[in-house]
């Protein structure tokens, strides 16, 4: 009898426990709570906090092995001054910009074409996207080959051409094929931005072709005509229809893009390590090399800090746009 | 006449708007592929011979795959690589599709406020914050060990599945829901059983997106790796096939290749959830 009343209880104190924890869970307040905890853990852990070690190490002179001492914002002042990193500044800004704007206007116009209906239409949609698939420093390593000092095939095929022309005037018979070498791709500084530029827009212009791509898919046909009713040519079409229908996924994806290739790392590691003669440093390759390689992880956390200005500048615009748009 | 005439002029504007333009797209798009394999079973004396055509193999070989799987830790940086990318995936995954929930279901105080830190979280980049971590990753005892990245990569990948997982928690139909909780069911249970199996072509596509933004990842992997077995596929070809200044182009391509034909293969399986989680992830 009193087995069975004890063992009675206990189920009851289970089914209360139980019951109270539901309870608990079904308060929407509640609930949120706990279920953003791995979120959020994750977030102050690894982003959070390391943000602001970064700060506080931007303020010291530590240097890797000790603990450093508190400087000011002599790194900033230092940095300032120095010619590597005025240039490293502009070219990140240049790089971007004019990486950005190559890869829009070709990525629009990528997703016209792809946008008809044609024969394997679907293939070559899937095969279109693979240069931003693939890993960056993998396809990179490609074009550190194609842009070889000695073996480029670019400067194959003008020297080839060049054959050519020659044997064409009949004036002489070379010797040495390979009369001319062609561009110093990446030994020389105004082709090596135009070279890691090139390499950008190839990798990121299928983003922005297939994003496109989908925006594109979303505007309905019964606008397009309309325009023809009004007797709007192709150009017309694409300025007054078009474009306004697509511009809301347009600007995330172009500010999407701006902030990964303003940070960009990769291309320029493989591709010139900043050189020749420091003329292709971005920050974030100016960075790594002075924490890195030099060992001075304040400067370096410092001149990685110096990204913060524009990006929040570019995330406060994104999140005002947003926020119209949620209006609206 | 004047019919055939026009036939004529749309056969040869469409040639020169369309046709022309999308091959030389296609062409340039697909070239380094081409290349990347051509220059992988070509012998070294075609490859460093420059008076005859890059674009022909005269004499294949498969030495460079060879020596790629057999003399190096190639085939090691790949188990590395997708290791790394399934933990880091699965981390954030189960971060994501929780919060996602969350943020775009349950009303509680600071939700908008949450919401918005995950959208400024989601453009920080590892640039900015690789320095820093670096000392994280030593006092937690993990430099050099593959655990290092499976704890960093959800810092780019957590923000990505939320803001994706909100967009598409919010195109299933509240009502579904709330029929399962007039039934009896506790939120909970409407959140597992109903919510979530809708959920899961939404949860492929942030799955298949963040395990290839893994499995690519360089900078973090760079610097928090020193030993060559530790590696992944991107630091290992890139770090250890280059002795001193020695390019060696064969071994070069051919790791280039391999590390790349993994993820073009999960991408060809999965080519609409990963356009969709492409997609999804920018229009917000």
């Amino acid at each position: 009898m009193t087995e069975r009343f004890i063992d009675s209880r206990s189920v009851q104190t289970e089914q209360f426990k139980i019951s109270w924890l539901t309870t608990v869970l079904e308060d929407q307040r509640v609930l949120g709570y706990v279920l953003l905890i791995p979120a959020f853990l994750l977030i102050v852990v690894f982003i959070g906090y390391p943000f602001l070690l970064g700060v506080w190490m931007a303020l010291t002179d530590k240097v890797v092995g000790t603990p450093g001492n508190f400087v000011g914002l002599a790194n900033f002042t230092k940095l300032l001054d120095s010619d590597i990193f005025r240039v490293a500044a502009w070219n990140t800004v240049f790089f971007t910009v004019v990486a950005t704007a190559i890869k829009a206007a070709l990525g629009m116009w990528l997703a016209v074409l792809l946008n008809r209906k044609f024969m394997f239409s679907r293939a070559t949609r899937a095969a279109v996207l693979l240069p931003f698939i693939v890993p960056t420093v993998l396809s990179t390593l490609v074009w550190l080959w194609m842009l070889d000092g000695t073996f480029s095939v670019f400067n194959w095929i003008l020297r080839w051409f060049w054959d050519l022309e020659i044997s064409a005037f009949g004036l002489v018979i070379k010797e040495d094929f390979g009369y001319i070498r062609g561009p110093n791709w990446l030994g020389d500084p105004y082709y090596a931005m135009g070279s890691i530029i090139m390499a950008n827009v190839w990798r990121g212009l299928p983003f922005f072709a297939i994003s496109f791509l989908a925006a594109l898919q979303t505007v309905p046909s019964e606008l397009y005509d309309a325009a023809d009713i009004d007797g709007a040519t192709g150009w017309k079409k694409f300025w007054h229809v078009t474009l306004p229908m697509i511009k809301p996924v347009a600007v995330v994806v172009v500010v999407f893009s701006f902030v990964i290739t303003f940070a960009d790392f990769q291309l320029v590691y493989i591709l010139t390590r900043g050189g020749p003669n420091n003329s292709t440093h971005l920050l974030a390759t100016l960075a790594y090399q002075q924490s890195m390689h030099t060992g001075n992880l304040g400067e370096g956390a410092a001149c990685a800090l110096f990204m913060l200005p524009l990006l929040l500048i570019v995330i406060i615009l994104q999140l005002a746009y947003l926020r119209r748009q949620g209006v609206q | 006449m004047s019919m055939n005439r026009l036939v004529g002029e749309t056969y040869s504007k469409r040639l020169f708007v369309f046709w022309i333009p999308l091959f030389l797209f296609v062409f340039v798009l697909l070239f380094p592929f081409f290349w990347m394999l051509i220059t992988s079973i070509k012998t070294d004396a075609e490859l460093y011979n420059r008076r005859i055509s890059p674009f022909l193999v005269r004499d294949p070989t498969l030495d460079h795959w060879k020596l790629l799987f057999n003399d190096t830790l190639f085939v090691q940086w790949a188990w590395n690589t997708l290791w790394v990318a399934c933990a880091s995936t699965g981390i954030s995954l189960f971060a994501g599709v929780l919060g996602g929930y969350a943020l775009s279901r349950l009303v509680f105080p600071g939700s908008t406020i949450f919401s918005i830190w995950i959208f400024i979280t989601y453009l920080v980049p590892p640039a900015l914050l690789f320095i820093p971590l670096t000392g994280v990753m030593s006092f937690l005892g993990l430099h050099d060990s593959r655990l290092s990245l499976v704890f960093s990569y959800p810092t780019f990948l957590v923000p990505f599945c939320i803001w994706l997982l909100i967009g598409y928690f919010q195109t299933i139909p509240k009502e579904l829901e709330e029929c399962a909780r007039i039934d009896g069911a506790t939120r909970i249970q409407a959140m597992v059983k109903i919510v979530f199996p809708l959920a899961i072509p939404g949860i492929l596509s942030a799955g298949i997106f963040a395990f290839t933004l893994s499995w690519n990842e360089f900078l973090y992997a760079l610097v928090f790796l020193s030993s060559p077995e530790n590696k992944t596929v991107p630091v290992g070809v890139t770090g250890e096939l280059v002795l001193g200044d020695v390019f060696f182009w064969g071994p070069l391509m051919a790791g280039a290749l391999f590390g790349s034909v993994p993820i073009a293969i999960i991408y060809s399986f999965f080519v609409e959830h990963y356009v969709s989680g492409m997609t999804g992830a920018v229009k917000g």
